[in-house]
């Protein structure tokens, strides 16, 4: 059986999402997608100048990728709503990732913002991929919503620090009927094929690519690391044990005859 | 006479705390009477690794990277301070042009250009300029634009600038504003316009001396322009920056007030987007002498220090600065600077542009400073944000 993805419809032979805002070039987009053999790749429509040829970070995503604009900016659900309308209408396509942060200090999303924008754009066609901080009830409210995929974040946007959201994440994986896909916070590769590992679907990655000193590289690092932290989902990983055996078992005088 | 005891019990009875509670106001007076001089001299090598080495630094810290023993540190506090830019920012710098509308003005800022008393050419732009100028601006790339008066409700009014926003709209994705202190619904009229950013400098946080520099015109109220960042953020600016002239007063308090303010807003209003310019006065007509000196080494220090204070304050450099120090800035925290900038009414398409307000230092164009800043391993970002 062939592993596959599907979201909103698609088949995705790729788990590795990759974010782009923090790159010292748009030029580097090319090989860093080549290398991290990523299949969608998120852009904030703040940020596409579609008057520029040279600035337009559009002209620079291969072709075979899926754009998934966000709406980096959006304080609230309304904002948010807003900015999906209009890179629709700009011919992003109809996926959109959902970024509703209402606090600067942390950058922690708005969850409830967040729900209310995935209903309304939901029933407007998207395919909504919400960022969220990673709560069980939040969650099963936005698959209620309509959501295609629920994206919590494994810590703090840009912090690089892993899974630090490791037990509710776990809870939505196990909870969820949906792609859990970890969003933010990853620094490592090791940390990518942790949340894979537990079972996420995906993983989306950019200050950690961005920021490594050979980008081209560590891209291609965390999607090799995505791939064994799947393949070891499916292995089955040995359970890790807490507690030293007792050489003779404690309930062995229950066998005693 | 009765009625007046009355007066006075009531006013012993007012809380300050409770009337200052909504304002940075507040937070200043807390510092009243707090000794610089003596903290300062009470600063250890040991206080300052201890603030490097913590992941969130207080106020204290922040006051102690400020100081002179700090200046020992500054290779350290540089590595921490572009650690922390490259995480929450990436390898990019925003930018954006200044434009000047008018420079009618009718305060009396010693270190101004525009001051009333200088006898300079006084304009403003007509509607038809204002697109002049807009394209002239927009074919270099610029998607944001700053935009800028003197302070004249007569000749520069709210309804001039919002015209002036409704022609800008046509050219620019993001409409910034430096104007004259305005009243909360006046800001709400001016974001409903189309403008999402706001920059005003305190100027000088010093409440003593800041008479003696602003000697006359409505920008001699003090309180009134210290909330007017605050009133910009009730207005739901989404942007909004600040900053203090550095060499009106000693540079390590005033730095020191600009990012506790910074901190103030972007604690109260935390959904507004933080920033902070560090302006160095520039030669003027006027000829004024600022009477502290602050030196590169100065300027690097306050902005390192803000950035280990507060990780995700945008932190704004203008052409007032030299290339060759703003090429050396780029990596250290700075995220947004000016490029291609004329200060003078008029400046990018009129040939009879009228004086700066003061002379800018870097006269790269926007070209040069695009590729300066690639050269350095960043990518320019002309366009950050969009009429949504």
């Amino acid at each position: 059986m062939e592993d596959k993805l599907v979201i909103g419809g698609r088949e995705l032979r790729s788990r590795l999402f990759i974010g782009t805002g923090k790159f010292s070039s748009n030029e580097i987009i090319p090989s860093i997608v080549k290398s991290a053999e990523a299949q969608v790749i998120t852009v904030a429509l703040r940020r596409i100048d579609f008057e520029s040829k040279d600035e337009n970070i559009l002209n620079y995503i291969p072709d075979d990728c899926i754009i998934m604009p966000n709406t980096s900016g959006a304080r609230n659900a309304d904002e948010a709503i807003r900015i999906a309308r209009l890179a629709r209408a700009a011919g992003c396509g109809n996926w959109i990732k959902i970024e509703v942060v209402s606090d600067n200090r942390y950058l922690m999303p708005d969850n409830i913002e967040t729900i209310r924008a995935t209903e309304v754009l939901a029933k407007e066609g998207f395919v909504v991929l919400p960022y969220m901080s990673p709560d069980l009830m939040a969650a099963k409210r936005l698959k209620d919503a309509g959501a295609a995929a629920v994206m919590p974040l494994g810590a703090p946007i840009g912090t690089n620090r892993g899974l630090r959201t490791k037990e509710l994440v776990k809870i939505l994986i196990n909870e969820i009927d949906l792609p859990i896909i970890v969003d933010a916070g990853l620094g490592k590769p090791s940390e990518a094929a942790e949340a894979m590992e537990l079972g996420a679907g995906a993983v989306l990655v950019n200050t950690a690519i961005a920021t490594a000193g050979d980008p081209v590289k560590m891209a291609k690092a965390f999607s090799l690391a995505v791939k064994a932290g799947r393949m070891a989902y499916f292995s089955g990983t040995g359970t890790v044990k807490e507690y030293a055996e007792a050489s003779s078992p404690l309930t062995g005088f229950l066998l005693d005859k | 006479m009765e009625m007046v005891t009355e007066l006075y019990i009531e006013l012993q009875y007012i809380n300050y705390e409770e009337v200052w509670h909504m304002s940075f106001y507040g937070k200043y007076m807390e510092y009243r009477g707090f000794d610089f001089d003596g903290f300062f001299n009470g600063v250890k090598d040991l206080d300052i690794q201890k603030a490097l080495n913590k992941e969130c630094i207080d106020e204290m810290d922040y006051l102690a990277l400020l100081s002179p023993v700090a200046e020992k540190c500054l290779e350290q506090m540089a590595v921490k301070a572009q650690q922390l830019t490259f995480w929450n920012f990436g390898k990019v710098i925003f930018l954006f042009t200044p434009l000047y509308l008018s420079n009618y003005c009718t305060n009396k800022c010693v270190y101004c250009g525009f001051n009333v008393t200088n006898d300079i050419k006084r304009s403003k732009l007509t509607l038809a300029e204002v697109e002049q100028e807009a394209e002239a601006i927009s074919r270099t790339g610029i998607r944001h634009i700053l935009i800028l008066t003197g302070e004249s409700r007569k000749e520069s009014p709210v309804s001039y600038i919002k015209e002036c926003v409704y022609v800008l709209k046509k050219y620019f994705s993001s409409i910034s504003i430096e104007v004259y202190p305005l009243e909360e619904q006046e800001y709400a009229e001016l974001v409903k316009a189309g403008v999402d950013g706001f920059t005003m400098f305190q100027e000088v946080y010093n409440e003593e001396l800041y008479p003696q520099l602003h000697m006359g015109g409505p920008k001699s109220n003090y309180c009134y322009r210290l909330d007017a960042p605050e009133r910009a953020c009730r207005a739901y600016m989404r942007t909004v920056n600040i900053g203090s002239l550095l060499g009106l007063d000693e540079w390590r308090r005033e730095s020191f007030f600009t990012g506790l303010h910074a901190d103030y807003l972007q604690g109260n209003y935390p959904d507004i987007e933080i920033s902070v310019s560090f302006p160095r006065i520039r030669p003027s007509a006027g000829c004024f002498k600022p009477k502290y000196q602050v030196t590169d080494k100065n300027l690097v220090q306050a902005m390192l220090a803000l950035r280990i204070f507060m990780p995700r304050v945008g932190i704004t450099l203008s052409t007032r600065e030299n290339a060759k120090l703003r090429d050396n800035l780029i990596g250290l925290g700075v995220t947004k600077m000016s490029a291609g900038s004329s200060t003078a009414v008029g400046g990018y398409s009129n040939k009879n542009k009228s004086e700066g307000q003061f002379d800018i230092s870097d006269e790269r164009s926007v070209e040069e400073i695009k590729q300066l800043i690639r050269s350095k391993g960043y990518q320019p970002v002309f366009k950050d944000w969009q009429q949504i």
